[in-house]
């Protein structure tokens, strides 16, 4: 029996007069691997980026296992949480960027322990080790001691990703992670994301790759306009799309 | 004109110009140790989002940057004994330069800090670390690397600044220069070596400089 590892309720979020996110349902099962499509400017990067508060919210709810993130509601005002607090909860969630943003001064093996030390209290060499084993599922043991301007893009995305992975986050959240790369690095990102999800990872990928959600997602949200327009089974979805939305943006898409 | 250098005074008091040269670079550099102690947390303020924090900051700023250092020296040595803060002639002036420092160098750090991508906070925040783990992990840094060639500059600058410690009868380089000068009255030949030794150590200073940067440089 899978239980439920998120639930957002109703998730607002506005910059300035502008709603980007207009209410906002969504309930994700611990394991499941949820691909968010949709033309650029629907809110699926705002979304994700709220779970774990890189963007602040203005109404609505989310939880992960149970626990309120962000902010403390007292009947009908809400004050956000601490920094501590907030940096706790962030820990519990992973996220891989569109550009990578791996600390360039530090090695490949420094990036990935420096969550581990300063957040997990983790001894150096404790560190190391768990850092080098991540590093090795990505394909990069070689790697470790390299900077990140040495490696290429997909090999930074890896990093990047064992980066997350190693805090062992109870979900990772992957925005856009291919868009940068160069399309013939595109699979070994892929490829590792897809080693993730066999091993029971809980994801949510932002992505624009439609036949990589597709294949490894066990549900597709759609995105309109900072809502919710389809969601449902991949193998349904993109074969027979219920909303003439949907069935528009396929059309633009790279699926077919 | 009939004058023939000579040096032979100047040479018998080097030793004075050598404690003197000494005594500056000890000047220069506490100061722009606590300068740059002073300068990071005014930069961190000034780029800020709260008022409360980056105004104090700008102020400071803007008061010291648009004070003669002079006037300063003078400030500090004669007027606070008045109002009742009494410092050594060294004391005070290491007081004065650090804050005068502080101003300087807090602009060059801001300019760096400003240069370093957002992705970099957002992905230190995304594993938990708090704002001041990134600050003082990443950050400071990655900004101490992208300042260096500005940096350098402005630690020569401020090495230079030292002279006007002579006004106050602290016995650095310039004020021992002044000595020899009205002992020897070999005024050209004490001028021209005090001269060269601050060329020198100017040259060191900025050789130093080059060193570091290349040593601290992210590799590509």
């Amino acid at each position: 029996m899978s239980k439920v590892l998120l639930e957002i309720q109703g998730l607002r979020k506005q910059y300035g007069i502008v709603e980007v996110l207009k209410g906002v349902d969504c309930t994700m099962q611990e394991g499941e691997v949820i691909s968010i499509i949709g033309s650029s400017g629907s809110g699926k990067t705002t979304m994700l980026r709220c779970i774990n508060m890189l963007e602040e919210f203005q109404g609505g709810h989310i939880r992960l296992e149970g626990e309120e993130i962000g902010y403390e509601h007292s009947g009908s005002s809400r004050r956000r949480k601490s920094e501590k607090d907030i940096a706790r909860q962030r820990a519990l969630t992973g996220m891989a960027f569109q550009q990578f943003n791996l600390f360039p001064h530090m090695t490949a093996a420094q990036n990935v322990m420096l969550g581990l030390v300063k957040v997990k209290k983790m001894a150096r060499d404790a560190a190391r080790t768990v850092a080098e084993k991540w590093l090795d599922r990505v394909g990069l043991a070689s790697r470790a001691d390299h900077y990140p301007g040495q490696l290429s893009g997909g090999q930074q995305q890896r990093v990047a990703i064992a980066r997350a992975i190693a805090m062992s986050p109870r979900l990772m959240l992957f925005d856009e992670v291919t868009s940068a790369l160069d399309p013939e690095l595109v699979g070994e990102v892929l490829q590792v994301i897809k080693g993730l999800a066999a091993d029971g990872m809980s994801m949510l990928l932002v992505t624009h790759e439609m036949r990589f959600a597709y294949e490894v997602s066990s549900r597709v949200i759609f995105m309109n306009q900072g809502v919710i327009c389809e969601e449902g089974d991949p193998k349904e979805m993109f074969v027979a799309p219920k909303t003439e939305r949907l069935a528009e943006f396929l059309k633009t898409s790279s699926f077919n | 004109m009939g004058y023939t250098l000579n040096f032979a005074a100047v040479w018998r008091s080097f030793d004075q110009l050598l404690e003197g040269l000494l005594l500056s670079l000890g000047l220069a550099f506490v100061s722009i140790l606590i300068g740059a102690a002073i300068g990071l947390l005014v930069a961190f303020a000034l780029i800020s989002k709260s008022g409360w924090i980056k105004r104090p900051a700008a102020a400071y700023v803007t008061v010291i940057r648009n004070l003669p250092i002079l006037v300063l020296v003078l400030f500090a040595y004669f007027a606070l004994p008045q109002m009742g803060v009494r410092l050594g002639k060294i004391e005070s002036f290491i007081a004065v330069l650090s804050i005068y420092s502080g101003a300087y160098l807090a602009e060059v750090f801001r300019a760096g800090l400003l240069s370093i991508p957002k992705g970099l906070t957002e992905a230190g925040l995304a594993i938990g670390l708090t704002p001041l783990q990134i600050r003082v992990s990443i950050i400071a840094p990655l900004m101490f690397r992208n300042v260096l060639p500005s940096l350098s500059s402005t630690v020569i600058s401020l090495f230079k600044d030292t002279s006007l410690a002579a006004a106050i009868a602290v016995p650095e380089l310039t004020f021992e220069a002044r000595k020899i000068n009205v002992e020897s009255f070999r005024v050209i030949e004490t001028w021209i070596v005090a001269s060269g030794l601050y060329v020198v150590t100017c040259s060191v200073l900025a050789a130093l400089m080059r060193v570091a940067e290349r040593r601290l440089a992210v590799p590509r």
